[in-house]
């Protein structure tokens, strides 16, 4: 993260980002979106396709080519999960920040590794398995659906994607619009937590209430419901939490959505933040009414 | 990825931690002979991916090889928590003066492995955990320092041990983190670790290898017994079929892209007063063919008597959704109401598809549960 107007931001229009993986059919796709959005893509890099051209975004063998050549400050990672690792670390080494992390499905181990480099060194990682950030109007470095978002006030922060557009849809209609979105990830694993974004979101001016979208699995709902409860993050706040209706023991789609024993669970996660003092919306629309309510 | 106890102590044999003689038998024929072999008295153990084998009769002692052939008649071929016994573990009988319990899970707040460790082992740890959590040491480890001599020194001292004995179990410690991570393991136990007059012997293990590293450990892909014993028969067509689907309970069928997304369907049904069959995630950018799939297994599920599907237009497009929906009502020539709310990229094309044959569409996912909840009620 960088210092922008004494704010440490995650992404805006001084970002200057560079793909990795984009030579393949995902990074292919989402750079022309990127592009579309007005994100600055500054360059491109698969090992050995260096030299190729992707809808008129340079290509290079490494990443220290490409940042040295053109002063990029961020990088999106599309490599398939076996190659992530090195990716990442090497994105790690090059100096940008943040590293989102698109790919899904890699090791367990492998993620615990490029996020101990990335804390020892202060990189932010996002992801992995995430969609991305977005900050509607200057950048968008991920894969959600650009229409569904406008400027606006309210910060997002979400474990999964797709239930994240959905609430980042009612929030756009409803007249609100966003600040500034960050999907932490489906693993179990991820580099950021909810923890991280909302002090991000304390600070920034432009955020004026948070959505919190958690789900099923570990206790990262629970830690920001004690944060907020010690007065960590003071701003209106409601949340919506997927997975009341899911079983014990069963793991609902994202590696990290698992109710394991009595921990986990949707009503514990639910009860935690309720009792901070983050409004619960029992539909994703709610979230919306919510705070707009709070906001009135 | 789970691996039976032999397979897991094959393992830790392999990195130096001691274990007990013993000899695989597949029938009361073998377990006789390992018994002569090793000498008696042994335990005869149903190896089971399932917990909680002791108290469901599993685990078996012999007092001579006769003895071990009788027993073994008794284990192998026959049910245990419903799943048929094939193979039995033989083994020396320890004599055990103590039990501990070690284990290396991953800390997902903290990004790290931890090892577990009680002086209190032989017993159900989350029961530890629960009624005693102050019994059990929890040591992060540091990812990029490993797990040093001397962070194992430090858990043999805190488990009450000295002299040669600490020495002993620390070197133990850093070998089982050593299994762990060199096998991707979410789980690695020994429980209990045996404290003998010869020493700490692994008694029991357990080796839960991480799904997403399975491309590193073929031999182990090709040696395991994993046949998802814990799927239902229908959880293992659709993980066949490349499909993640849970079943529930329920009469109405639930596809969704996006595990947040698809989650939350669930819930908002059963918010409305329904009952989710089943959650089914399409993942990401999901062509007509995969929809089509899906929709087909769903319908095909005869407690189904109506089927929603929720997807949210990014890098799925709901033209393509339409278009797998409709092919499968096609294939599978069926009658139960399909209930649609789609939204995003394509959206107008993906609804006059679905129009065009009578297929309702909604703009909400509250809307479109509730009118689920209600055809599957037949109203």
């Amino acid at each position: 993260m960088r210092e922008v107007n004494n704010v440490t931001r995650f992404v805006n229009k001084s970002t200057r980002a560079l793909v990795q993986g984009i030579t393949g059919t995902q990074g292919r796709f989402h750079t022309e979106l990127m592009l579309e959005y007005g994100t600055q893509i500054v360059a491109g890099v698969t090992p050995g396709k260096g030299g190729e051209i992707v809808h008129g975004v340079p290509v290079y063998d490494t990443v220290e080519e490409a940042r040295v050549e053109l002063n990029a400050n961020a990088s999106i990672i599309y490599v398939p999960a076996r190659f992530a690792l090195d990716a990442v670390l090497e994105a790690i080494e090059a100096d940008l920040d943040p590293v989102v992390v698109i790919t899904e499905g890699i090791p367990v181990r492998d993620t615990i590794e490029m996020v101990a480099r990335a804390k020892a060194k202060g990189t932010t990682i996002v992801g992995p398995n995430c969609p991305g950030l977005i900050k509607p109007g200057e950048c968008k470095l991920g894969i959600m659906p650009a229409q569904i978002f406008r400027e606006g006030s309210i910060g997002i922060v979400s474990r999964s994607g797709t239930l994240f557009y959905e609430i980042a849809a009612h929030v756009s209609r409803i007249g609100l619009g966003q600040s500034t979105c960050v999907g932490l990830g489906g693993d179990p694993v991820v580099g950021l937590s909810f923890i991280d974004v909302l002090k991000w979101f304390e600070e920034d001016d432009e955020t004026e209430a948070v959505a919190i979208i958690g789900e099923i699995g570990g206790d990262a709902e629970e830690r920001a419901a004690r944060f907020i409860a010690d007065g960590g993050f003071t701003k209106p706040a409601a949340a919506y939490i997927a997975g009341r209706a899911a079983v014990a023991g069963k793991r609902m789609g994202h590696a990290g959505a698992i109710i394991e024993g009595s921990s986990g669970t949707a009503e514990g996660k639910m009860k935690a933040l309720g009792e901070a003092g983050v409004s619960i919306g029992d539909q994703p629309v709610r979230v919306a009414e919510i705070l707009k309510d709070r906001l009135a | 990825m789970k691996l039976l106890e032999y397979q897991a102590k094959q393992i830790f044999a392999k990195y130096g931690i001691p274990t007990p003689k013993s000899k695989l038998a597949e029938s009361p024929n073998e377990a006789q002979d390992a018994a002569r072999e090793m000498g008696t008295p042994v335990v005869i153990k149903a190896q089971l991916l399932v917990g909680g084998r002791g108290k469901a009769g599993g685990i078996v002692f012999a007092d001579d090889p006769a003895d071990a052939f009788k027993v073994a008649s008794g284990l192998l071929g026959k049910k245990i928590k419903d799943i048929e016994v094939r193979k039995a573990l033989v083994e020396e009988k320890l004599d055990i003066k103590d039990e501990i319990y070690l284990g290396i899970i991953v800390d997902r707040q903290r990004g790290t492995y931890v090892v577990l460790a009680s002086a209190e082992g032989g017993v159900d740890i989350e029961e530890v955990a629960r009624v005693a959590p102050e019994k059990i040491i929890r040591f992060p480890v540091d990812p990029l320092l490993g797990l040093k001599t001397y962070h194992g020194l430090r858990i043999a001292r805190q488990l009450g041990y000295s002299g040669s004995e600490m020495q002993a179990l620390a070197s133990l410690i850093t070998k089982l983190y050593r299994v762990a991570v060199e096998t991707d393991a979410e789980l690695t136990e020994i429980n209990p670790l045996a404290v003998t007059d010869k020493g700490f012997i692994a008694a029991d293990a357990r080796l839960n290898v991480d799904n997403n590293a399975l491309f590193r450990h073929r031999d182990l892909v090709e040696a395991s017994e994993d046949r998802g014993g814990e799927f239902s028969e229908r959880e293992m067509e659709a993980k066949e079929k490349g499909l993640t689907y849970v079943e529930l309970d329920g009469n109405i069928g639930v596809i969704g892209n996006g595990a947040g997304l698809t989650m939350a369907t669930i819930d908002t049904v059963t918010l409305k007063g329904g009952r989710p069959a089943n959650f089914l995630d399409l993942g990401g950018g999901a062509t007509p063919e995969r929809i089509e799939k899906a929709v087909t297994f769903v319908l095909s599920d005869s407690r189904v008597d109506a089927l929603l599907v929720n997807i949210l237009g990014g890098i799925t497009r709901c033209d393509d959704t339409a278009k797998g929906i409709i092919q499968a009502r096609e294939h599978t020539r069926t009658e139960k109401p399909i209930v649609v709310r789609m939204m995003g990229t394509n959206e107008d094309e993906g609804k006059q598809l679905l129009a065009e044959l009578g297929i309702d569409t909604l703009d909400t996912m509250e809307e479109a549960a509730e009118r689920a909840v209600a055809l599957a009620r037949g109203e």
